[in-house]
């Protein structure tokens, strides 16, 4: 999956010269904000790709033939649902996942 | 080539960021500082100034312009005073605290209300927190000379911090008097352009001027302060060097002008020094022990330095152009700090002149040095000088 | 080449940040920056894009980019140009992405002052109608009967008492080369609109109406849905000024109901028919002036 990957290693041992990091750089997910996640019918999928466009964290990533969710970073709102319009993608809760 | 021209202190101050070459100027005019402005403008349009000249629409936006262009690499400049200073504050500690090294000039102007665009210290001396590092200037020359020093001390690589040049408005900026400028070749040698480190770069993205939480946020300000620490040294080195290659120092961060065996030591800084220089020589000329002491730079504040002048001396006035309400002046406050925590127990007066624009004449300086002498100054006390008294 | 799910960027360069379920700001400054590219160059004032992503050391901004001060963006970007400039740089978008408060608001100065200067910037200001970052507080274009915590909304006062400020016509009264707005309810005239901004030999300015489902009280995954309702209902519209003329990209023959789109949201409680009578009429009001002078 080509998304960019989590360190929880990261450990700062020196400061920066003055408040600046090099961009691009996490150390922490947000799937701890999720109550729901969503799951992709990959047989309903017809690839129309409008769920990856809607994603506010693109978190569904469009490289490889079907599309992968990225479950570290995907926040479980439930837009890209919405926007599927062959019904490809439900929301289940996330304790049951 | 150097040459020595008549000019103002505005154009000086002019004239010498054009030395030092800014990739970008972003100044808003504000009396008494706008000649700086136009002059620059003239000099991009003449083409012996080749730098980006942005026209802004306050001086918040030149500072942030300034920021901005820090940011990405850019040396800059700018001016303001007064409420041009204050209507920037924001942008002050932004620039500290993100280690961008803009060099701005200040022309000390009173601030509102009551309205006056007169010179007095008020607007930088109240912005002695912001982490900026702060010259005040005697003469034209001296501000010609400092613009090209706070680039060397700002922009170097363990002090990294924006400095404020500041001059007496009007006292200064509008007065003639004989500057000699700086050979561009060895000005161009003496602040060669640098990489500044955490600049944003198109091959090396950075995040720059971030937020910092509770977790990391004291160790970036310690961060800063040990920086500031730094620049003490760094200050006297650089005025040593400029000496070395232009001809002229002053002292470093204090300049003390007949002190060693002085009874009574005054205190003071920006272009009431010359004045008080005046003084000193007239009063020693009839035997009277009396000293200046020339506060160059308050922020770092040279306590120590301060200390080991006045350790002799039997009284002390600090002689400022500016008033914390309800108090007393900020620098007399730092000085009796220094002096108290160094066990000195010499009486200290403050002196708040010139607010306003109001002149401080010889006489009142001279009054200053009797009073001290006689022991007649008011201990630990604010004595406001040259007030009506009739109204 | 048209700008769309299939075309545009798989790589992400707003990656990870902490954002609320199904924000609207994030995903204009996520499209945005796929136009933009990797050689952008973000300027973000105080707003909740750059309070989830720029919290050392956690970055998940992947191009370079800078906070800047509330009121500073448009001049910040300025200053980055002009140090960019000076230095030579090449192939590079300077992008600011302020919320409409940081814009309409404390940003008016030193966006006027961009334009002015006529600095090849983008200006994108994300419009969730109110100061989210800060808690859901009134601004310039909070529109007429919106609950925020200091216009609430009881039985004296229903809410926001003023319409939503020009922007887009403030920006176009400059002159500038080329302004828009926008709804994230059409991505892909977003995203078209961006390029030609990028595309433009100046100042550029897009308003792009970005839904907030925490300040708006919508469902997290309404966020596209009613972005496309407030256009269909007419609430929001899509235009542009180019070369110095006005062109309405949408002239709907017919609105949806107001009342639907308004009954959707929990903060648009308590209005009564007056206060839908007005919303109406001043829609009507404008609608009627813009398609006798925005269309030919």
């Amino acid at each position: 999956m080509d998304r960019p990957k989590v360190d929880f290693d990261f450990k700062v041992t020196k400061l920066p010269m003055g408040p600046a990091c090099e961009a691009g750089q996490l150390h922490d997910v947000s799937s701890g904000m999720r109550t729901f996640r969503p799951v992709i019918d990959q047989e309903k999928c017809v690839h129309c790709l409008r769920c990856f466009l809607v994603c506010p964290d693109g978190a569904i990533d469009k490289s490889e033939p079907q599309l992968e969710i990225d479950y570290d970073y995907c926040k479980g709102c439930g837009v890209c649902k919405r926007a599927c319009k062959v019904g490809a993608i439900s929301m289940i809760l996330e304790v049951e996942a | 080539m150097s040459e020595k021209l008549f000019v103002s202190g505005d154009e000086a101050v002019a004239l010498a960021a054009k030395a030092a070459k800014p990739h970008v100027i972003a100044a808003y005019p504000i009396t008494p500082q706008t000649i700086i402005v136009e002059r620059l403008s003239d000099y991009v349009e003449d083409g012996s100034l080749n730098a980006q000249y942005m026209y802004v629409e306050s001086e918040h936006s030149a500072m942030a312009a300034c920021i901005g262009a820090s940011a990405i690499g850019a040396r800059t400049f700018t001016a303001t005073s007064s409420q041009g200073l204050l209507y920037m504050v924001e942008g002050l500690p932004y620039a500290s605290g993100s280690r961008f090294p803009i060099v701005m000039a200040n022309a000390n102007r009173s601030i509102a209300a009551p309205w006056s665009i007169y010179n007095d210290q008020r607007d930088s001396l109240s912005q002695l927190e912001c982490g900026w590092i702060q010259f005040y200037v005697e003469s034209a020359q001296e501000a010609y000379d400092m613009v090209i020093q706070a680039y060397k001390v700002g922009e170097d690589p363990d002090v990294m911090l924006p400095v404020m040049v500041n001059l007496d408005g009007f006292v200064l900026t509008h007065t003639y008097e004989l500057v000699q400028t700086a050979d561009q070749e060895k000005v161009d040698a003496f602040i060669p352009y640098q990489k500044f480190a955490n600049r944003m770069d198109l091959d090396n993205p950075m995040s720059t001027s971030i937020t910092a939480g509770p977790p990391f946020n004291m160790e970036f300000r310690h961060q800063q302060h040990v920086a500031t620490v730094n620049a003490e040294k760094k200050i006297e080195e650089v005025d040593k060097a400029f000496g070395e290659v232009f001809g002229r120092t002053y002292g470093g961060m204090i300049e003390a002008y007949k002190c060693e065996d002085a009874e009574v030591i005054l205190v003071t800084l920006g272009s009431v020094a010359g004045t008080t220089r005046c003084v000193v020589d007239e009063l020693r000329a009839e035997g009277k022990k009396v000293g200046l002491l020339k506060i160059r730079c308050m922020c770092p504040f040279p306590a120590a330095k301060i200390v080991d002048v006045l350790k002799n001396a039997k009284a002390v006035g600090v002689l400022e152009k500016d008033i914390t309400f309800g108090y007393e002046g900020v620098v007399y406050t730092e000085v009796n700090s220094a002096m108290k925590k160094a066990g000195l127990e010499i009486p200290t007066s403050n002196y708040v002149g010139g607010l306003g624009g109001r002149s401080i004449y010889k006489t009142d300086i001279e009054n200053m040095f009797n009073e001290l002498l006689t022991g007649t100054a008011v201990n630990g006390g604010v004595e406001f000088v040259n007030l009506r008294r009739d109204i | 080449m048209a700008l769309n799910a299939r075309t545009i960027t798989n790589k992400e360069y707003f990656y990870g940040h902490k954002a609320c379920p199904g924000c609207g700001a994030a995903l204009a400054m996520r499209l945005a920056l796929k136009v933009t590219g990797e050689r952008t160059i973000a300027l973000i004032p105080p707003n909740c894009m750059s309070t989830v992503a720029f919290i050392y050391p956690n970055m998940p901004l992947f191009t370079n980019g800078m906070v800047t001060e509330f009121a500073s963006t448009g001049s910040t970007m300025s200053g980055v140009l002009a140090g960019a400039k000076a230095l030579g740089l090449k192939d590079y978008h300077i992008v600011g992405f302020a919320g409409d408060g940081g814009t309409v608001d404390i940003g008016m100065a030193s966006l006027s002052g961009m334009i002015d200067r006529n600095d090849k910037c983008i200006y994108i200001c994300y419009d969730n109608e109110a100061y989210m970052n800060t808690g859901v507080q009134k601004s310039g274009v909070t529109p007429y009967g919106m609950k925020t915590t200091n216009t609430p909304s009881g039985k004296n006062v229903h809410g926001s008492q003023t319409s939503k400020k020009r922007m887009f016509e403030i920006v176009a009264a400059h002159g500038i080369p080329y302004a828009a707005t926008a709804s994230l309810g059409y991505p892909e005239d977003y995203m078209a609109k961006v390029e030609k901004a990028m595309n433009t030999d100046g100042a550029s300015y897009i308003h792009v109406l970005a839904p907030c489902p925490t300040g708006w009280g919508t469902d997290t995954d309404m966020t596209i849905d009613i972005g496309k309702e407030a256009v269909d209902c007419g609430l929001w519209y899509l235009a542009e000024y180019e070369n110095g003329e006005y062109k309405l990209n949408r002239n709907p023959k017919e609105f949806t109901p107001v009342e639907d789109y308004l009954k959707k949201q929990s903060r648009f409680p308590n209005l009564d028919e007056h206060d839908i009578e007005r919303i109406v009429r001043e829609r009507d009001e404008f609608w009627a002036r813009v398609r006798r002078d925005w269309v030919k």
